[in-house]
């Protein structure tokens, strides 16, 4: 491991790589500029996201179909799932926070690959724009994000095969990114940093990774078969020439389940770091944390099939894969509780990262209730592919990772500007996200359990109020994106300055300026052996000023 | 205490449902009470905890200090991972009765059950499960016919069954009676009598969905798939295709109506177009 620290690329020839702002537009090597342009984009890609979300929701306004006609319907949900999954959330609490914070959190200077680091980024806003584009051009696909044959074989044949290009080149980018931390992870350590004194965020990206670099290629080779179906009219996946829908739905929930863990577990350990810093206390229980995400890792794999409980399957496998999908309850259980105890006792800081990583506990606890439920076969084969499971998986996904996401910004803003975030337009922008969100999500349970199937541009008169209702909270989730953009323009130019350490945090991001230099650290990276060591010991006095136990040394 | 009576009494309470019009539908709710009810409890307990910690444990102006320095407690790790397994495994096996009632147990038919004798004692008594099997380790089911299934409700259902074949395409559902020629765009069944369904997809994967049955079906072409339940309500209920089949998907819907037995014997006689009309609700065909 001598190869650790190599002498910095500062002194490489200057004018190859621009400066200032331009570095963001540039094939940048460095982890810190990578991990804000996939932030950007992302967040770009997010208010695309949302002003197709802003579509479906005006069009469910009325039982009818009044507002698009129903082909630009269906091309708009693909559009919104598609984007909001591949292109904001994967990319964002995996290349944005990842790249920013592993490195550190590591303590090496940059990622393993810093050149497959940036391709990987680069993937992303051409795939990204092609699939936007086909809606222009060509016509969207038309299929949902899930891409079903045989419907995905006789929806115009152009949309649907730019969107399994563009997701192709998005998961080649995500598959990069994952081998990229797993080295990083394995082989960047600072010596004499053992993997259990790693930020719990680096074992959640660890996981993660895994679970991007087994399941991945799998949903590349079955979006390759699906696109001979379509150009070369092979009959894999098509009944009609002897192929079997099935086996795609089988190949599709292989990578897709655990694609909802690839978008949860990272959030999971960004909260893992929030927590801590504002509660002023050690993560409480750092091992079972550990453990409980290489459980769900492994049980992530083995659950695919609840997706497809009314899809034909046999009554064992339906058996397997309820008990093995509830059986996730428990690993993320621990955490739950873990995060409970970490809080409990504390010196909770009432902060809007504080206050989003509560409501991410909050929504995601409910989400994983539901959830539960959905793995019962008897319960799920009323309420799947309607609102219920909409409700379930915007309540984990949007509930728990994008608060996570928000979260994230307001505590490590200060770390990327070396300007804080306002207080009070972020307890603004908390409060309208919140009671938006939840009157959008929570009622459409409701209409699931009633009879309201998912996919639909219209629908039984009777469920007008509620869908109202939820587009009300649609909108109000709309209007909370102002207080947060205006308040990030705001801050970056003349928001209050922050300080290096302004949460007086004791993981490595915060011990070096903000925003760091490009080395990271002027001198040797300090070794961070305990991450979360906060908190007084009974009995020792509580110096005014105390800033924790400083448990950390620069140097051997 | 006062949070798991709290929570049971949502659970057993507060209606969520349509009405529960079929044989197995009240077995759902059962499930779903349970579910709600430990699903409250959990949710209850885990907000008040957060929110009390929130509220007292919150940093005071010109507090600068420090929480305690404790980094775990393996008794209580250890409680915590038993709480959720204990309440995982009941709900597993709870759920496996649930099912096992609705007849999801019972092994996918095969081409004999269909249309052969095996059709008769399916629907007879408790013990289908047992005559389906014998059917299918004596014939093996050529791979070609090979019928799907889903929730049977073999067990659970009494008489000999009113066989339908369901034809979905994009955007209809099409029911044809074999017993008696009639073709139908609704589907018109009796109270108290097991209907088996026999669908086919024409063109993409359409679902079979009833709310107030509590039943779903993927359709999926090239599979012929059966189907079984038991109306126990009288009333008209929207037949609902639940999977994304192309623009026209949201108004793929339909109307099952559950008929009296004796409206019922009406209306078949009325669409009757065979030649031997036979009286489905004495038939001993199958
Ligand atoms: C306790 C953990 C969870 C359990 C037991 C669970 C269970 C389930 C089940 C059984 C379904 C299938 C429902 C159906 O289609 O009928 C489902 C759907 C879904 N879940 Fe979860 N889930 C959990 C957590 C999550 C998480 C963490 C995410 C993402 C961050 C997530 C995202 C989704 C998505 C996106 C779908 C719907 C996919 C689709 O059909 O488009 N779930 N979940
Ligand atoms: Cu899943
Ligand atoms: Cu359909």
């Amino acid at each position: 491991m001598t190869i650790a620290f190599p002498p910095q690329t500062s002194s490489s020839p200057p004018g190859l790589q621009p400066e200032g702002w331009l570095r963001y537009l540039s094939f940048s090597l460095d982890h810190k500029v990578i991990g804000l342009q996939y932030m950007v984009a992302g967040f770009f890609f997010y208010l695309v996201g949302g002003a197709l979300a802003g579509m479906i929701r005006v069009e469910l306004v009325s039982p009818i179909s009044d507002f698009i006609s129903r082909e630009t319907y269906n091309e708009v949900l693909t559009l919104h799932g598609t984007v909001m999954i591949f292109l904001w959330i994967v990319p964002v609490v995996n290349g944005a926070f990842g790249n920013y914070l592993i490195p550190f959190y590591v303590g090496a200077r940059d990622m393993a690959f810093p050149r497959l680091n940036a391709v990987a980024f680069w993937l992303i806003p051409p795939a990204g724009f092609l699939l936007i584009a086909s809606y222009f051009i060509a016509g969207a696909a038309q299929s949902g994000w899930t891409a079903y044959p045989p419907l995905s074989l006789t929806t115009p044949a152009a949309g649907q095969v730019v969107w399994i290009l563009s997701v192709l080149l998005l998961g080649g980018s995500s598959i990069f990114g994952g081998i990229n931390f797993i080295a990083t992870v394995l082989k960047m350590r600072r010596p004499g940093l053992k993997l259990m004194q790693l930020p719990m965020y680096c074992w959640a990206m660890l996981g993660t990774s895994i679970l991007v670099v087994l399941s991945t290629p799998v949903l590349a080779g079955t979006l390759v078969l699906l696109s001979f179906d379509i150009i070369a009219h092979t009959g894999f996946f098509n009944p009609a020439l002897g192929g079997n829908a099935v086996v795609y739905q089988h190949l599709f929930w292989f990578y897709s389940h655990p694609a909802v863990y690839i978008m949860v577990l990272p959030a999971f350990g960004l909260v893992s770091e929030i927590l801590p810093v504002h509660a002023r206390k050690p993560l409480f229980g750092y091992t079972t944390m550990v453990y409980s995400i290489l459980g769900i890792v492994f049980l992530g794999l083995i659950v695919w099939a609840h997706h497809m409980f009314t899809s034909a399957t046999p009554p064992w496998m339906r058996l397997f894969f309820t008990i093995a999908t509830a059986f996730i309850a428990v690993p993320t259980g621990i955490k739950f509780f873990n995060w409970l105890a970490t809080l409990w006792g504390g010196k909770i800081a009432l902060n809007s990262a504080m206050l989003f990583s509560c409501a991410f506990i909050i929504h995601f606890v409910f989400g994983g209730i539901t959830g539960v439920a959905l793995a019962q076969v008897p319960f799920d084969i009323h309420v799947h592919d309607t609102y219920f499971v909409v409700g379930h998986f915007h309540y984990v996904v949007y509930g728990g990772t994008v608060f996570v996401i928000f979260g994230s910004i307001y505590h490590w803003f200060p770390k990327f500007t070396g300007r804080m975030l306002n207080e009070d337009l972020g307890r603004f922008h908390f409060l309208i996200t919140f009671i938006g969100f939840n009157l959008c999500f929570a009622p459409q349970h409701w209409l699931g359990l009633n009879g309201m199937p998912r996919r639909v541009a219209e629908y039984d008169p009777q469920f007008t109020l509620m869908n109202q209702i939820s587009s009300v909270g649609a909108l109000l989730m709309a209007v909370s994106t102002l207080p947060f953009l205006i308040n990030v323009f705001w801050s970056a130019f003349s928001g209050r300055v922050a300080g290096d350490n302004p949460w007086n945090a004791l993981t490595p991001e915060w011990l070096t300026s903000s925003p760091p230099p490009v080395e990271n650290w002027k001198g040797e990276a300090p070794l961070v052996q305990h991450p979360y060591g906060y908190g007084v010991t009974p009995g020792q006095i509580d110096l005014g000023a105390a800033t924790g136990r400083e448990i950390w040394s620069s140097g051997q | 205490m006062a949070l798991v009576l709290t929570g049971l009494w949502i659970g057993q309470n507060v209606e969520l449902l349509p009405v529960a019009a079929s044989l197995n539908a009240p077995i759902y709710d059962q499930l779903f009470k349970v579910l709600f009810s430990i699903g409250s409890i959990l949710f209850i307990g885990i907000f008040g905890l957060l929110l009390f910690s929130l509220i007292r444990f919150r940093r005071r102006d010109g507090e600068t200090g420090d929480g305690a320095a404790v980094e775990g407690n393996l008794q209580l790790e250890i409680f915590w991972t038993a709480i959720p397994a204990i309440v995982v495994l009941f709900v597993g096996i709870y759920s496996y009765d649930i099912y096992d009632r609705m007849g999801g147990m019972v092994p996918l038919s095969d081409p004999h059950s269909m249309h052969g004798a095996a059709m008769a004692p399916q629907a007879s008594d408790g013990s289908a499960g047992a005559v389906i099997q014998a059917s299918v380790l004596g014939t093996p089911p050529e791979p070609s016919k090979r019928i799907w299934g889903g929730i049977g409700s073999g067990q659970i259902s009494a008489g000999p069954a009113l066989p339908v074949e369901v034809t979905a395409l994009q955007f209809a559902f099409l029911f044809h009676y074999p017993q008696g020629d009639i073709t139908s765009g609704e589907l018109h069944v009796q109270k108290g009598q097991p209907v088996e369904l026999r669908m086919e997809a024409r063109d993409v994967i359409h679902a079979f969905w009833v709310p107030e049955f509590r039943l779903k079906q993927d359709i999926i072409p090239g599979q012929p798939t059966l189907l079984t339940f038991t109306p126990i309500k009288a009333g008209s209920y929207p037949i609902i295709c639940a999977e994304l089949c192309g623009p026209y998907h949201g108004g793929m819907r339909s109307t099952v109506v559950v008929h009296e037995p004796d409206e019922f014997a009406t209306w078949f006689e009325k669409n009757n177009t065979a030649t031997v009309a036979i009286a489905p609700s004495t038939s001993s065909t199958g």
